[in-house]
């Protein structure tokens, strides 16, 4: 079998498959373990979340939540599988572009281009 | 109450929320935004972020049975895509300059109405009408499974849709929910693709255009782990379940589901629209 007869729709939707699962199995054992280490620490103080403060920078930055993640703080480990959630999708559109390249499909590497560059740039510019 | 009893109602309804969403194609907000306010006097901005996260897990986490099991149709969703997302961004840019409590009246009302076309039953004619020549250059057709085999469909109307999931990201950007049904119906009532192909590649697109405005709510600091913890593992979960549900559902009962969600949704609209919160 040659390489473009490879890659038929069904291959395609297959691996898809495999990374979004792959991507929610990840970002799901990170948030696990982030929320067991939170809820031993934390479980038995009351909820506040009626009155909005905001997350604390370290929280809302990339730098920062990997900087939680790595010392062990339950509530960086969360963000950081967050984090991965999100990258999920982001990384099923990158992948599309590759195997619609690989189908020689032309068409839909130039529309799923568009809607990558779309998303980056709504991604970015929020940081602020 | 504490910590602990929190994130267990949190969990429990999250896996409600990611049930209904993942059958719906309208991700698990509905269930998860009046919960999280209305019953546990939680700030909306937090609620949103929690939201943004359910909808999130609950698209990829369904979607990869979806799309392995031949259901959701990936080029439908990348070209209608183009238009959710730029319509995301131009939400965005328009929130800020227009009050949204009218939007929001107006859209509750469309909702209503649609809430009762999309329960009719409707005979799925896509096959009888013949292809429609820009739906077969952007390569749509395709077939689903069905339990008397695979079934195919073709596409019709693609300027009517893309128009419309245009709107649908509009409506994202500035209410931060709808998106979801306003793309099913799309798919359902103006492109006549069948009704669980509409939901599952619904279900594929929702969590691109959430991953769209994830920075915006990471930045401002609308996404608490404490919260979204819960939320998310609940959902997850859900997704998965409702899934394995969608395969062997009949479509009468799915589309009475959808229905009766979005008439829930678009009264929740309403009343945002006349009293200026949620």
């Amino acid at each position: 079998m040659n390489f473009m007869q490879k890659w038929t729709d069904q291959y395609v939707e297959e691996l898809i498959g495999n990374l979004l699962q792959t991507g929610v199995i990840l970002a799901s054992a990170v948030v696990l373990l982030g929320g067991s280490i939170y809820l031993v620490r934390h479980g038995l103080s009351a909820p506040q979340y009626h009155v909005f403060m905001g997350e604390p920078t370290d929280l809302r930055t990339l730098s920062g939540i990997v900087r939680d993640a790595l010392t062990l703080q339950g509530r960086g480990i969360i963000q950081f599988g967050l984090l991965l959630l999100i990258a999920t999708p982001v990384a099923r559109v990158a992948f599309s572009v590759a195997a619609f390249a690989f189908q020689r499909d032309r068409l839909y590497v130039v529309v799923t281009l568009v809607v990558l560059a779309i998303l980056l740039y709504s991604l970015t510019s929020g940081e602020g | 109450m504490n910590i602990i009893e929190f994130t267990a109602v949190v969990s429990v309804a999250s896996l409600l929320a990611g049930f209904v969403g993942s059958l719906t194609g309208l991700g698990g907000g509905i269930i998860i935004t009046p919960l999280l306010t209305l019953a546990l006097g939680v700030d909306i901005r937090y609620a949103i972020g929690a939201t943004l996260v359910s909808v999130i897990a609950t698209s990829s986490g369904a979607a990869a049975a979806y799309v392995r099991e031949g259901f959701s149709n990936i080029r439908i969703g990348m070209f209608l895509e183009i238009a959710t997302t730029l319509g995301a961004v131009a939400g965005a840019l328009l929130a800020t300059r227009i009050s949204t409590g009218a939007i929001s009246l107006i859209f509750g009302v469309v909702l209503l109405y649609s809430a009762y076309a999309s329960s009719r039953p409707r005979r799925e004619r896509s096959e009888a009408l013949g292809p429609d020549p820009l739906a077969t250059r952007l390569r749509m057709n395709g077939s689903f499974p069905t339990p008397k085999g695979a079934s195919s469909y073709n596409v019709q109307h693609v300027p009517g849709g893309f128009s419309l999931m245009f709107g649908a990201g509009v409506l994202s950007g500035l209410l931060g929910i709808g998106s979801g049904a306003v793309k099913v119906i799309a798919m359902d009532q103006v492109m006549d693709i069948p009704f669980k192909v509409s939901t599952t590649t619904s279900n594929f697109m929702i969590g691109v255009t959430a991953a769209a405005s994830a920075g915006v709510y990471f930045g401002r600091g609308y996404i608490d782990p404490g919260l979204a913890m819960p939320v998310m593992l609940g959902v997850v979960v859900g997704s998965l379940v409702g899934a394995r549900v969608l395969t062997h559902a009949k479509t009468g009962w799915l589309r009475i589901v959808f229905g009766l969600v979005i008439g829930i949704m678009a009264l929740e609209m309403i009343c945002h629209g006349l009293t200026g919160r949620l």
